[in-house]
């Protein structure tokens, strides 16, 4: 999807004199055509990530739509009192790109991973919109709406992508129709959760856009049992599902990335299993729950 | 230290006591209080009618700590009534012991947590310039101190290696910095290819003389020097 991000965006720049890229060095080369054509609008700090959140914020208090990018962990972990001062309390948006999520890089070990990412926007002003998507086609489609507005995007590109694309799921899309639960799948955790749920008799519904939750899509469609399955910390949409159904009764199981430290390399792949979101752990924890 | 060019108008001078009471000023309100006056008075190109208009010139005070004189000169500049003075960091105040944006006519950033200005500078900076805005200067004002906050240093080298020309930081020193700056702030300026100036602090035409010697191609940095905040 990083491929994706570079063509959509150098496309706005092309077509949108607001639109404007800041980069601290990741990247760099897939902008290199954008560049030399704006080179006012495509700004490398270099190895800086607060001057980047920073850039950020004082190009949108003179009124561009910056787009700002670099791996999740520097991007959102390093730099967060930027996002939360030069953004937030300044009263201005941005577009924030991630890519390399929870566990992209897996074999760079846990300094190049974020499965906190979305949890910490989350502590911030609540007008934010964050984006998962689980195909490029989506991320496209995502990446060119967020020029339109000025308010606060995050978008979470992940190397790992489902079979098909499904721009329309800014709210819950129900892909698949059952009794006994609602299993919610968020951005590329649908492909393993239709695998593993597969001749179950439960709902699958899915989003690529999990902030704002849609809890009215939510209430209407869930009987009193709820899978969520996210691809960074577990629960990390749990409170907004008890808030959605906090005058229904209902059980909840939150599934997602673990919060101890696996300290081990290997391949994304690996991580799935070692923190359960591969197809035959998903099928074994949801089917527990399910039959329970 | 001369106060020979130093003079403060009454105006000004009851728009801080107004706001301070009968409090002693805190040393860090007082710290700024003429170079902001002369920024206000003689340097920037801002219009209290047009707080908006794009084409004016940026003053972000990074340092947001004691902004009394900050509230004071813009009180006597017309950017807000006077009588917002009254009731500092009151419950139905727009005037904290930080100042935020959001609240107050003419406050170009929030601020507080120290380092933060310098980096919103460069990014206003090369708003404006992308959008064909050449007329506007942007300021950020920084304390000695708060330089220790190394987010300063990622906006200096940034803004040296580039030539940011429509950018001038200035840095209050009372050499409240706890492991100082050897060598002098100018030199950490400098090495990254700014041009600098050094001025009394306190004499208003040393002051507009710093501001005004930068030059077209480069970043420009004015170290104004105050009595020590300890001493």
């Amino acid at each position: 999807m990083r491929e994706t991000f570079i063509d959509t965006t150098t496309a706005l720049l092309d077509d949108d004199p607001r639109t404007a890229v800041v980069l601290a060095d990741i990247s760099v080369d897939g902008f290199a055509p954008a560049v030399r054509r704006h080179p006012d609008r495509v700004v490398n700090v270099g190895i800086r990530e607060q001057l980047m959140l920073g850039v950020a914020g004082g190009l949108a208090l003179t009124g561009l739509r910056p787009y700002v990018h670099s791996y999740a962990p520097f991007l959102i972990d390093r730099a967060y009192e930027q996002i939360k001062l030069d953004l937030d309390h300044q009263g201005v948006g941005a577009v924030l790109v991630s890519i390399g999520g929870s566990y992209d890089a897996s074999a760079e070990g846990r300094t190049h991973q974020s499965p906190g990412d979305v949890a910490l926007i989350d502590t911030l002003n609540g007008g934010w919109t964050v984006h998962v998507p689980g195909h490029p086609d989506e991320a496209a489609v995502l990446l060119r709406t967020a020029a339109r507005h000025d308010d606060p995007v995050y978008a979470r590109l992940s190397g790992r992508a489902n079979a098909d694309a499904y721009p329309d799921a800014g709210t819950l899309r129900v892909l698949r129709r059952g009794a006994r639960a609602t299993v919610v799948a968020v951005g590329p955790m649908l492909d393993p959760v239709l695998a593993a749920t597969r001749g179950l008799d439960v709902t699958v519904a899915y989003t690529h856009t999990p902030r704002p939750f849609d809890a009215a899509g939510l209430r209407a469609i869930a009987g009193d049992r709820v899978v969520l399955v996210e691809p960074y910390l577990a629960g990390t949409s749990a409170r907004l599902v008890a808030a959605a159904l906090s005058d229904v009764p209902h059980r909840l199981l939150s599934l997602g990335v673990g919060r101890a430290e696996v300290r081990r390399y290997g391949s994304p792949a690996d991580h799935d299993r070692w923190h359960g979101l591969d197809p035959a752990s998903l099928r074994s924890r949801i089917g527990g729950f399910v039959n329970g | 230290m001369t106060l020979a060019t130093t003079t403060r108008p009454a105006e000004l001078m009851a728009a801080l006591y107004r706001l301070t009471g009968d409090e002693k000023h805190a040393p860090a309100a007082l710290s700024t209080l003429d170079v902001l006056w002369v920024l206000y008075d003689r340097i920037l190109r801002v219009d209290p009618a047009r707080p908006d208009d794009p084409d004016r010139d940026r003053f972000l005070l990074s340092k947001g700590h004691g902004p009394a004189a900050y509230y004071a000169v813009l009180a006597t500049k017309g950017f807000f009534p006077a009588d917002w003075l009254d009731d500092l960091a009151g419950p139905g105040s727009r005037l904290g012991h930080h100042p935020d944006r959001n609240l107050v006519p003419g406050v170009e950033i929030s601020a507080g947590s120290l380092g933060h200005g310098l980096g919103l500078g460069v990014g206003t900076a090369l708003g404006l310039r992308a959008q064909g805005r050449t007329a506007p200067h942007v300021y950020v004002l920084v304390g000695d101190a708060e330089l220790d906050e190394g987010s300063n240093h990622e906006a200096i080298a940034y803004a040296g290696a580039t030539g940011l020309a429509s950018l001038t930081a200035i840095v209050i020193d009372n050499r409240s910095a706890t492991h100082g700056w050897p060598g002098g702030i100018a030199a950490r300026f400098a090495v990254n290819g700014w041009t600098t100036a050094e001025v009394d602090g306190r004499d208003h035409d040393d002051i507009a003389r710093g501001l005004l010697t930068r030059s077209p191609d480069r970043p420009h940095v004015v170290v104004a020097r105050v009595e020590p905040k300890f001493s």
